[in-house]
C-alpha cells in the first residue's frame, strides 16, 4: 500500500474528531460573535442578523463585563504568584537532602490535584462557613472575630484564590521538582568550595537553572487561571455582588442561561485574545531578560 | 544553620503542608459518617459520635447517586477507550510514518493548543443540537474522542521505537496495520497506561462541558449531580460530604494505584515540544 495513504488512514480518526468538534466550532465561534444569535435565532435561523463588531463594541460599554474582567485579572494576578510560590517552596523542601519520607510527602501534597473541583469546592464551602466552619472556629479560638468568607464581597475572591492554590500547587510542584533534580550537583559543589552560602547558591544557581521550567509553568498556570469557572459556580454563584463573577462565568450565563450565543461568543473570543496577548507578553519578557543576562555575562 | 535544626525545620514544614493538603479530605470523610445536623454545632465536631452510613444510603436510595456513578463510569471509560485508540494511531503516524506536510501539520496542532476549549463550546452546542446529541451520553463523549495533548504524548514516546524494527517487519511482508498492532502497540504499553489514567481522570473531573450539554438529570455525571445537589441541599453538610466522597474516592484510589504512570505523563507532557 502507498505509505502516504497508510499515514493518512492512521491520522483520520483523530483529525476528523479534532476538525469537526474543535476546529470547526472555533471558526464558527468567530462567525457567531459577529451575529446577534439569540433565543429567536435558536428557534428560527431566519431571525439571525449579521451585526459586525457590534457585540465587541457593546461589551466595552457593559459594566458587568469590566467587573468580570477585573475579577479574573485579580484572580490571575494574585493566584498565579501564590500558586507558583507555594509549588516552588514545597518542591525545594521535597528536594532537600534532609527531608524524610519523601514519597509519602510528595503523594500527599499532590493528592488535591487529582480530586474533582466540584467535590472539594463543596468541602471548602463548609470549612469556610461563617457559623459552623472550622476556619472561623479556629479564628475564634485565637480571639479573632468570625469572617463571612464567601458572603462578603471583599473576602469571597481571596477565599477562592486560597482554594485554587490548595487545589493546584501540587501540579507545578512535581514539574519544578523534576527541574531541581536536573540541576547538575557539580554546580553546587563548586559553589560550596568557593564558600557561597545557601541563599547565594539558591540565587545564583538554582533560580537561573530553573528559569526555563518556571517560564513554562507560569505560562501554563496563567492560561489555566484565566479560565476560572467551576470554583465560583459552586462556591459563590458569581456573588456576592458579582465579586467572583469571572469572564468565563459571564460567557456561560450569556450563552447558556440567556441564550445570547452571539454575545457569549464575543466574550469567549475576547478572553482568548487576552490569554494570547498575556502569553506573548510573558514570552517577550522572558526573552528580553535572557538577552540582558547574556549581555552581562 | 545547625543541621539538626534545619532537619527539624524542613520536616516540620513538610508535615504542616501535608496537614493542610489532607485535612479537608479527611474532614470530608469524617463528616460523611455523621448523622444529619451533627456537623452544624459548636464546637465543630471532628469525628462522628455514632458513625453511620445513613448519608450514603440516602444518596443512593433517594438522590439517584447510583445512576450518576454509573453515568460517570460509562462516560469516562468510553472517552478513555475511544481517545486512546485515535491518539495512539495519530501519535504513531506523526512519529514513524512518512507523509507530505507531516511536521507542518504537527506544528499546527501544537499551535492550536493555545486556543482555550471554551471558545469552541457555544458552536459545539449548536452542532450537537443539530445532530440530536444534546442531553445524551454521546454529547459528552464525542468531543473528547481525540486530544492534541494525547497525540503529542504518544508521538514523543513513539519516536523511541527503532525504525529497523519496522523496516524488518515490512521486508517480511507484514502489513502496516499488523505492524502497528503486533510490534508498535506492545512497545507503547507504558505510554498507553499513562494516557489512559490521565484521560480517565480528566473525563471524570470535567465540569463545564457536561454541565452545558447535559440538560436533564438522567445523564448527569457525578460532578454535575453534586453541583446541583449542593444548590438544593446547601444546609445538609453531612449528605453533601458523602456525595463528595463518592465523587472523589474513585479517582483518588486510581491515582494512588497508578501514581508512577500519572506523574511520568505529567512530566512528559510538560517538556517543551
Amino acid at each position: 500500500m502507498n505509505p502516504h495513504r497508510t499515514a493518512w488512514l492512521f491520522l483520520m480518526p483523530a483529525l476528523l474528531v479534532l476538525g469537526i468538534f474543535f476546529l470547526l466550532p472555533v471558526i464558527a465561534a468567530l462567525g457567531l460573535s459577529l451575529t446577534d444569535y439569540d433565543l429567536y435565532a435558536l428557534a428560527n435561523i431566519h431571525n439571525l442578523r449579521f451585526v459586525g463588531l457590534h457585540n465587541y463594541w457593546a461589551l466595552l460599554h457593559r459594566p458587568l463585563f469590566w467587573t468580570a474582567l477585573g475579577n479574573t485579572f485579580y484572580f490571575v494576578a494574585v493566584g498565579v504568584p501564590l500558586s507558583i510560590g507555594t509549588s516552588l517552596a514545597s518542591a525545594l523542601l521535597l528536594n532537600s537532602p534532609l527531608a524524610r519520607f519523601k514519597p509519602f510527602f510528595r503523594t500527599a501534597l499532590f493528592a488535591p490535584v487529582v480530586t474533582t473541583v466540584v467535590a472539594v469546592a463543596v468541602i471548602w464551602r463548609y470549612l469556610f462557613n461563617t457559623k459552623y466552619g472550622l476556619v472561623n472556629y479556629g479564628l475564634s479560638e485565637i480571639g479573632l472575630d468570625p469572617i463571612d468568607w464567601l458572603g462578603n464581597p471583599h473576602w469571597a475572591m481571596p477565599t477562592i484564590i486560597a482554594f485554587a492554590v490548595w487545589k493546584n500547587f501540587g501540579y507545578n510542584m512535581i514539574i519544578i521538582l523534576a527541574g531541581l533534580q536536573a540541576i547538575p550537583p557539580e554546580l553546587y559543589e563548586a559553589a560550596r568550595i568557593d564558600g557561597a552560602s545557601a541563599p547565594r547558591q539558591f540565587w545564583h544557581i538554582t533560580l537561573p537553572m530553573l528559569r526555563p521550567t518556571m517560564l513554562m509553568v507560569t505560562i501554563l498556570t496563567v492560561a489555566g487561571y484565566f479560565q476560572l469557572f467551576a470554583e465560583p459556580y459552586v462556591m459563590t454563584e458569581g456573588g456576592p455582588l458579582q465579586s467572583t463573577m469571572s469572564v468565563l462565568y459571564l460567557m456561560y450565563e450569556d450563552g447558556f442561561k440567556w441564550w445570547n450565543l452571539g454575545v457569549a461568543s464575543a466574550v469567549a473570543f475576547t478572553l482568548f485574545a487576552i490569554i494570547f496577548a498575556v502569553t506573548m507578553l510573558l514570552l517577550w519578557f522572558a526573552r528580553r531578560g535572557e538577552r540582558a543576562e547574556g549581555g552581562r555575562g | 544553620m545547625n543541621p539538626r535544626l534545619a532537619r527539624i525545620l524542613i520536616n516540620g514544614l513538610l508535615l504542616g503542608a501535608t496537614a493542610v493538603a489532607l485535612l479537608p479530605l479527611l474532614w470530608m470523610l469524617s463528616v460523611s459518617f455523621m448523622s444529619p445536623g451533627e456537623a452544624s454545632s459548636l464546637p465543630p465536631p471532628l469525628l462522628p459520635t455514632h458513625p453511620t452510613l445513613g448519608n450514603y444510603r440516602a444518596l443512593f436510595a433517594q438522590a439517584g447517586m447510583g445512576r450518576y456513578l454509573v453515568n460517570s463510569l460509562l462516560v469516562s471509560s468510553a472517552i478513555t477507550v475511544l481517545s486512546l485508540a485515535s491518539n495512539l494511531m495519530a501519535g504513531y503516524a506523526f512519529a514513524k510514518l512518512r507523509f507530505a506536510g507531516r511536521e507542518r501539520l504537527f506544528q499546527a496542532l501544537i499551535g492550536a493548543l493555545v486556543i482555550p476549549a471554551q471558545v469552541a463550546m457555544l458552536p459545539l452546542f449548536l452542532l450537537l443540537k443539530y445532530l440530536g446529541l444534546v442531553d445524551s451520553y454521546a454529547g459528552v463523549i464525542v468531543p473528547g474522542m481525540a486530544t492534541i495533548f494525547g497525540i503529542y504524548l504518544v508521538r514523543q514516546y513513539a519516536r523511541g521505537v527503532p525504525d529497523e524494527l519496522l523496516e524488518a517487519a515490512r521486508i517480511d511482508g507484514a502489513g502496516e496495520w499488523r505492524i502497528f498492532r503486533q510490534i508498535v502497540l506492545p512497545l507503547l504499553k507504558p505510554i498507553m497506561v499513562t494516557l489512559a489514567i490521565f484521560t480517565f481522570l480528566a473525563a471524570w473531573n470535567d465540569f463545564m462541558w457536561p454541565l452545558i450539554v447535559l440538560t436533564g438529570q438522567e445523564h448527569y455525571t457525578l460532578p454535575i449531580a453534586l453541583a446541583s445537589l449542593a444548590r438544593e441541599h446547601a444546609q445538609d453538610s453531612e449528605l453533601m460530604m458523602a456525595g463528595s466522597v463518592i465523587t472523589v474516592l474513585p479517582v483518588l484510589l486510581l491515582f494512588l494505584a497508578l501514581q508512577r504512570y500519572y506523574l511520568e505523563g505529567l512530566l512528559l507532557g510538560s517538556v517543551k515540544g
